[in-house]
């Protein structure tokens, strides 16, 4: 038991403190370094839960595919991380009022939270716990069937998202040259020269 | 059971397959060669969905444990959306070929808008209203941005995309709320939450945000600001499209979460849909008064626009989801012609979006000046044309439901609205000479300038029966 205290407070705090570099340290790259740790951190978090799956996919997905490619931006594109945070002085105490009352509001709501009376009860009949089963399993079992038009719905967005990105990005250039491995491969070395016996004084 | 749920989605399934194979035909075949067909493949496929789903049988039927709703209001919905997007695709075509814009993706991003749209109207589920959402504005936010190589429209579809995520994160954070509260997702279930026990501070909350979020999708004042700027950068043809069928989706959404999920709480949101109706009347009314481009003056316009819908909405009853819906099916017939003249408001093959440009329009072109001005008294509400019905159905759902305050302020910004589509008028029949507009009328253009002016001056009989049809929709909402 106070080992899995032990280990949510180490993940927790890692995950708030990572977070936080995300967002203050100077060099972007760092920044995206500290938002690896903070997804694992999470992911510690979500094993903690006993979301096994949850926690993989967070280190498959997001660490091993969605960081690594904003590192790969952060590095490859000449952004100029300064000149974005520029107006960040003067926005600064317009934002900070904004979410300072924000946080007072919900800090009333949770305050006062309650829930309804049948709610937990609600809640559990949507997804009954799994008992023997791994929880991949159960989740397969409720993505595929009863969340099957959710599912299909997050694939259609998906369809969107990469006909939307090729659109607005894809440019086909007629005046590139570009490689035709079949040219290369059937060209025929005994037609590539040709032999001009050029008379003395005349030229071609 | 499987078998039972497709049959009740199969407009929304042959839509989604139909886009998929539209597009592996585009990719396969020859790219933007194939642009013309598919376009007008998506026009065809999207009329004969309108006629099927508005023959379709009577009654509710609901698929995948309740995340689905195919019920009469959902129908009528649908119906406009169809059209609205089948008619707008089809005025886009000579457009999109004569700014070098045809390409094959754009009426496929259509058709998955539109596919989108007709979950929305048909969600019975807070996440399946959230992944109809986010299916149509996707496509959307893509479309806006089309005309890649401009400024002004990759910036429409940026500040499109940015405030739209924010709009989303608003109404999935009161999502979140009300699932915390009530424990489920359904919207049945929240109607027998709230009716066996009391309302509570974090549903109420869960509520305003959801409000708000859906306020953003609907250009309701105060949540308008991104609505001028994307309807100036957006290609005409697109903005045409924002101004019809994606608002009659979002404001069926609106009804839909109110009435279906939040019904038991009327009292609770009715305030709320007050405020955004007054504030948008008002801001509509009033800040369209300085444009002179045409396309940011349509945007005042649909804000005003969406203030009296919501009025409507505000009424809580019936007849005010019956004037919503009428409200909507008229205002998307005014644009359909409105746009059908903007796209072609040119001069030396270049668009001129300044009104000051049709200064004594009248005398070059009589007909179309005219039929212009026929749309514009309707869109101002001066009787007795059809537009002056819809603001009717709404004023007087709103003094029904008590809510007479808000009809008298109604009026008012109706009377203020007035001036800037008279002003229009005015400068076509008595303005300064202008250079004149020489752009040619395709002939699919001119019939839906003339059928959308047709329909405002004899649609005064019985509005095509539109509204038995919306009273029955409306009914099936409300049971």
């Amino acid at each position: 038991m106070t080992i899995t205290v032990f280990a949510f407070y180490l993940f927790a705090l890692t995950a708030v403190a990572a977070g936080l570099m995300v967002v203050l340290s100077r060099n972007p790259v760092h920044s995206v370094l500290f938002l690896i740790l903070t997804f694992f951190s999470a992911a510690g978090l979500f094993v903690l839960m006993g979301a096994e799956f949850v926690a993989m996919l967070l280190v498959i997905v997001y660490v091993g595919a969605v960081a690594v490619l904003f590192l790969f931006v952060v590095m490859m594109l000449d952004v100029d991380f300064a000149e974005l945070k520029d107006g960040l002085a003067q926005y600064m105490p317009v934002g900070l009022l904004v979410g300072i009352i924000l946080l007072m509001e919900l800090g009333l709501v949770f305050g006062h939270w309650i829930i309804a009376d049948g709610a937990p009860a609600l809640r559990q009949a949507v997804a009954p716990m799994p008992e023997d089963t791994h929880n991949t399993v159960a989740l397969g079992n409720l993505i595929y069937t009863k969340y099957i038009y959710l599912f299909q719905t997050s694939g259609l967005i998906l369809l969107v998202a990469m006909i939307g990105a090729i659109v607005l990005t894809l440019r086909h250039r007629p005046d590139i040259k570009r490689q035709n491995v079949l040219e290369q491969m059937y060209r025929d070395p005994a037609k590539t020269m040709q032999l001009k016996d050029v008379k003395p004084g005349q030229g071609l | 059971m499987i078998a039972a749920d497709l049959s009740t989605v199969l407009p929304e399934l042959l839509l989604a397959i139909y886009a998929m194979a539209a597009l592996m035909w585009g990719v396969y075949l020859g790219k933007d060669t194939q642009a013309r067909t598919i376009l007008w493949a998506t026009v065809g496929v999207l009329f004969v969905l309108a006629v099927f789903v508005g023959f379709a049988p009577e009654g509710t039927r609901t698929a995948f444990g309740g995340m689905f709703t195919n019920d009469g209001f959902g129908r009528f919905a649908k119906v406009v959306i169809l059209l609205g997007a089948a008619i707008m695709l089809a005025l886009s075509e000579d457009y999109l070929t004569r700014n070098d814009l045809m390409k094959f993706e754009f009426p496929i991003l259509i058709a998955l808008a539109v596919l989108g749209m007709m979950m929305m109207v048909s969600a019975g589920d807070l996440m399946a209203l959230y992944m109809g959402l986010e299916l149509q504005s996707l496509a959307l936010y893509v479309v806006a941005s089309f005309r890649r190589d401009s400024l002004r429209s990759t910036e429409a579809g940026l500040k499109y995309f940015v405030l739209g995520a924010l709009s989303s994160g608003l109404l999935l954070y009161g999502a979140s709320l009300t699932y915390g509260y009530t424990g489920t997702t359904t919207f049945a279930g929240i109607t027998s939450v709230l009716e066996s026990e009391d309302m509570s501070l974090g549903l109420l909350f869960g509520i305003v945000f959801m409000c708000c979020g859906l306020a953003f999708k609907v250009s309701a004042a105060p949540f308008h600001m991104w609505t001028p700027d994307v309807y100036e950068g957006s290609p005409t043809p697109v903005t045409g499209f924002f101004a019809t069928a994606p608002k009659v989706a979002a404001m069926a959404l609106f009804a839909r979460l109110l009435h279906d999920g939040f019904g038991a709480a009327v009292s609770d949101w009715q305030q709320i849909l007050a405020f955004l109706a007054l504030v948008s009347m008002f801001l509509g009314a009033i800040a369209a008064i300085g444009q002179r481009n045409i396309k940011r003056l349509m945007a005042f316009s649909s804000i005003g626009h969406m203030g009296f819908a919501l009025m409507g909405l505000a009424a809580g009853t019936v007849e005010g989801v019956q004037a919503m819906l009428i409200y909507m099916a008229i205002y998307v017939a005014m644009n359909i012609g409105v746009f059908a003249f903007i796209l072609n408001m040119e001069k030396d093959g270049r668009p001129v979006m300044d009104i000051g440009s049709l200064g004594l329009y009248s005398r070059v072109e009589p007909a179309r000046a005219a039929m212009l001005a026929v749309l514009m008294f309707s869109l101002a509400g001066v009787p007795p044309l059809v537009g002056f019905f819809g603001k009717f159905y709404v004023l007087m759902a709103a003094v029904d439901a008590g809510l007479t305050w808000l009809a008298v302020a109604g009026v008012v910004a109706s009377v203020i609205g007035a001036f800037y589509y008279l002003r229009i008028i005015y400068l076509m029949y008595f303005g300064e000479p202008a250079d004149a507009l020489d752009g040619k009328m395709p002939v699919v253009h001119f019939a839906a300038l003339s059928a959308s002016a047709f329909v405002m001056v004899f649609g005064i009989i019985n509005l095509f029966g539109v509204e038995d049809i919306a009273a029955a929709a409306a009914a099936t909402l409300l049971q």
